[in-house]
């Protein structure tokens, strides 16, 4: 009882102990603090350093003409073009499928081990490797099927990349759709299609344009599946031939330049505009997320 | 009334942003009693009770006036160490909490916290805290089992251990057998009715009858005002407010 | 009447059938990949045999005057330190980074360094290979006084920071999970904060980080683009300060020159079957710490 009178919550403990711990949780708060900074001073180096070194070297000019030999130029007007190509022949072919296999997860499939093995399939799709991609999109596209090297073999190897992506978050803003909406318009006689397409896809637009936003992002992005499928090719081509002609996207096309071509210079310039995009792209996402959720 | 007073509390004011939750408590809790806080929800009789170990520090916006006296000495004043005021009074919470590591290391928390690392010395804490729960002899074969592998009684019973191993002055219970069993929840009144004797219990509950069983003395909160407070008898046999009457003879809440 | 109806009919039906490929699709792909490999894989290694392919310590793919070699083990072990070297560095920073987002940095503060996280996200790998040979290589070169800085240590150091936001996003998700019981018990036992979070709260959440490493793994060790220009990319078995080759690398680097229907590049297929079989230990391993996380 004596010892519990004299137990006191304001008196300093001077065992040492106290001192320690007091130490101790000083030392834990500027780890977390430390880290943070580590990781935000990354990117504001990134930034800061691709934007010096990248504004340096771009100019019209290199935008707007392409690489020749014989005239001596550098310019990467056929990667932004390809890239953008590339874009639009990928997203083409993977939104319906995407989209179609989110309908069916969740507006159709009753059977529960396909649900499963569907998701387990995209996950694991998620989870390999761009090269491997490469590899298998190689064999498939150009070896099995024929194909030239070009976009259209890059572009369906990157559709298989990107499908999880853009299937799940439409799966998760189809699963966001009031059921009442269902049953509203399957009440009036619409059949489930139409039921669908009438009712269910225009409430379900966030979520599509939101995953197709990170698949834009990812294709920008990409090189290593790139490598073996579109090719490595520097000119300038028609949207038609540029299907089945080598062509390097703005990635590709860095990464030629950094360690085949020591145009380094050009290589800044080509980071600083995947940079300023990757940057857009984010902010369009997080917003387009944003509404999702709402 | 000839014990001593653990808990003095004045004119307490708490202001949740511009909601006043409570509003000028005063009054003296003994030492050595259960004291039980009764009142319909939302009156802030757990507000109340967490102003006691200051746990409501965690909630943003909050404000507090007047002043709280343990064995004489402010909690609030700005030369308190938090840890130690939360170390002499513990709580034990309405849902069991127990971490997800084995019964030993639960028990073990509190005192490594405030630097016990002497092996023999933690066993002997969990010992005694166990045995202090009245669960020594369900676990004893089992202090490496994961916690969360108990009944709720028993994980309320192993949370009360927990709180008793950091050797507090005093123990808060907010509504702590609320999810409990009508067995195990006679148990938790057994232990409390044992814990008396080393230790101060302050409960809130909604049990009108569990109050009645084991309070020695007894507030009833309405509004964030505090009613009445006295012994269990006065209250809830010869209430002197009219509002406490017609709360314990059950005419609203 | 009747007409209009088993026409709309058909379309239902149609659609159905396209929706159920759609689903079926990503099995189909799966499937493809795997069989794919495999075909393309085997051959070489039944050539050279899996003991020799896999254990061979010396890969000469294109040598004239004695007998090519085939061994992939100073691959497979740069690929190995190479990801362990960049979880090593990458977890306790992704890790406490997490944790100061999840738990002590205020709203404001959290938004902007969240946005951060996300940007770094999206970088494409060349960028960070770029920024790494211009910046990171010539650095490591002066620093230890090597005739080239293009190292294991380089491309460790680049992993490093990609697997960064992986492990952020998800450790920062599911510290954000941690029911808030479990950390009022702990400061109502007299802990601080700080305490309960490195005690309880990253205790709690374990599943999830481990889920997070297991991500930032699985992302290092599929890398390609961002490494193979820091590394060196010399088929050497792997030191700290030596230039070395991964298995994507080694595919990278060979492919675009190894002829159609050689043994060569029947090996870099044979390293890809590898690195697949690698990536999917890693993703069942994945899908056991997320169920284990719901159950």
């Amino acid at each position: 009882m004596a010892e519990m009178m004299t137990s006191s919550v304001s008196t300093p403990d001077d065992s040492g102990f106290a001192f320690r711990r007091k130490v101790k949780n000083h030392v834990m708060k500027a780890v977390l603090y430390g880290s943070a900074t580590v990781t935000v001073s990354l990117l504001l180096f990134l930034i800061g350093y691709l934007t010096y070194k990248g504004s340096q070297y771009i100019t019209i000019e290199l935008l707007t003409s392409q690489t020749s030999y014989i005239k001596g130029t550098i310019g990467i007007l056929p990667n932004l073009v390809n890239t953008l190509y590339l874009i639009f022949i990928t997203m083409v072919l993977a939104l319906p499928i995407s989209i179609g296999a989110a309908v069916y997860l969740t507006e159709y499939a009753t059977n529960r081990k396909l649900v499963k093995l569907v998701e387990f399939a995209a996950g694991t799709l998620v989870g390999i490797p761009s090269i491997v991609f490469g590899l298998v999109g190689m064999l498939l596209f150009t070896q099995l099927m024929g194909l030239q090297q070009g976009l259209l073999a890059g572009g369906l190897t990157l559709v298989i990349m990107i499908m999880p992506t853009i299937m799940r978050t439409t799966q998760e803003s189809l699963k966001s759709v009031p059921n009442a909406y269902r049953e509203g318009a399957l009440a009036l006689g619409a059949g489930k299609w139409r039921t669908i397409r009438t009712v269910v896809l225009p409430n379900a637009v966030n979520g599509i344009v939101t995953g197709s936003i990170l698949a834009v992002g990812r294709i920008v992005s990409e090189s290593a599946a790139l490598l073996f499928t579109a090719g490595f090719g520097l000119v300038l081509h028609g949207f038609i031939q540029s299907l089945e002609a080598s062509s390097a996207t703005l990635t590709v096309a860095l990464y030629v330049y950094a360690s085949e071509r020591g145009e380094t210079g050009v290589a800044f310039a080509i980071a600083l505009i995947l940079m300023i995009v990757t940057f857009i792209l984010n902010i369009a996402a997080t917003y387009g997320a944003s509404k999702l959720k709402k | 009334m000839d014990t001593k007073t653990i808990i003095d509390v004045e004119k307490l004011n708490l202001w949740y942003g511009d909601h006043h939750a409570l509003k000028d408590i005063s009054m003296k809790i003994p030492a050595n009693r259960i004291t039980a806080l009764i009142g319909p929800s939302g009156c802030g009789k757990s507000t109340f009770l967490r102003t006691i170990n200051r746990m409501n520090d965690l909630v943003e916006g909050v404000k507090i006036t007047g002043s709280i006296r343990y064995k004489g000495e402010d909690i609030y004043a700005p030369n308190v160490d938090v840890n130690n005021v939360r170390k002499n009074i513990g709580m034990v919470f309405q849902k069991a909490n127990l971490f997800p590591m084995s019964i030993f290391d639960n028990i073990a928390y509190g005192p490594r916290t405030h630097g016990i690392t002497n092996k023999a010395k933690l066993n002997e804490i969990v010992e005694r805290s166990l045995k202090d729960a009245a669960i020594w002899d369900e676990v004893k074969d089992r202090l490496k089992d994961n916690a969360l592998g108990f009944s709720g009684g028993q994980q309320q019973r192993l949370c009360i251990a927990r709180t008793l191993a950091v050797q507090p002055d005093i123990v808060l219970m907010d509504e702590s057998t609320s999810a409990l069993d009508p067995i195990s929840t006679g148990k938790i009144e057994d232990l409390c009715t044992r814990l008396k004797e080393k230790y101060t219990v302050i409960m809130v509950t909604h049990n009108m009858q569990q109050a009645v069983r084991i309070s020695d003395y007894c507030a009833f909160f309405l509004l964030g005002d505090l009613v009445e407070f006295g012994t269990g008898e006065q209250i809830f046999s010869n209430p002197q407010n009219p509002k406490t009457e017609a709360y314990v003879t059950g005419r609203f809440g | 009447m009747k007409q209009i109806s088993s026409k709309q009919q058909m379309v239902e039906k149609g659609m159905y059938a396209f929706f159920l490929f759609c689903g079926i699709l990503t099995i189909g792909f799966v499937l493809c990949i795997s069989v794919y490999l495999i075909i393309a894989g085997i051959p070489a290694i039944q050539k050279i045999g899996l003991f020799d392919f896999l254990f061979g310590t010396e890969w000469s793919s294109t040598a004239t005057t004695t007998d090519p070699k085939f061994g992939i083990l100073p691959f497979i072990l740069t690929s190995i330190y190479g990801t362990a070297g960049a979880i090593v560095i990458g977890v306790p920073v992704g890790l406490m980074t997490a944790l100061f987002l999840a738990k002590i940095a205020p709203p404001k503060i959290a938004h902007v360094v969240r946005a951060a996280v996300q940007l770094l996200a999206g970088i494409p790998s060349v960028v960070y290979g770029l920024v790494g040979m211009i910046v990171l290589v010539p650095w490591i070169q002066d620093f230890f006084n090597l005739s080239s800085g293009a190292t294991l240590l380089a491309a460790i150091v680049v992993l490093s920071i990609m697997v960064l936001p992986e492990i952020i996003n998800v450790a920062d998700t599911s510290l954000c999970a941690v029911p808030k019981e479990y950390e009022e018990a702990s400061i109502a036992l007299g802990a601080t904060k700080i305490e309960t979070y490195f005690r309880v709260s990253l205790l709690a959440a374990k599943s999830g980080i481990a889920a997070a490493i297991v991500l930032g793994v699985g992302r290092a060790i599929g890398e390609a683009m961002a490494i193979i220009m820091v590394s060196g990319n010399v088929a050497n078995m792997p030191g700290l300060l030596d230039s070395v080759r991964f298995m994507t690398t080694a595919i990278v680097s060979e492919m675009s020159y190894a002829a159609v229907g050689s043994l060569q590049r029947d090996a870099l297929f044979s390293i890809g079957l590898v690195l697949f079989l690698f990536i999917m230990m890693i993703n069942i391993l994945f899908d056991r710490l997320i169920a284990g996380r719901k159950s």
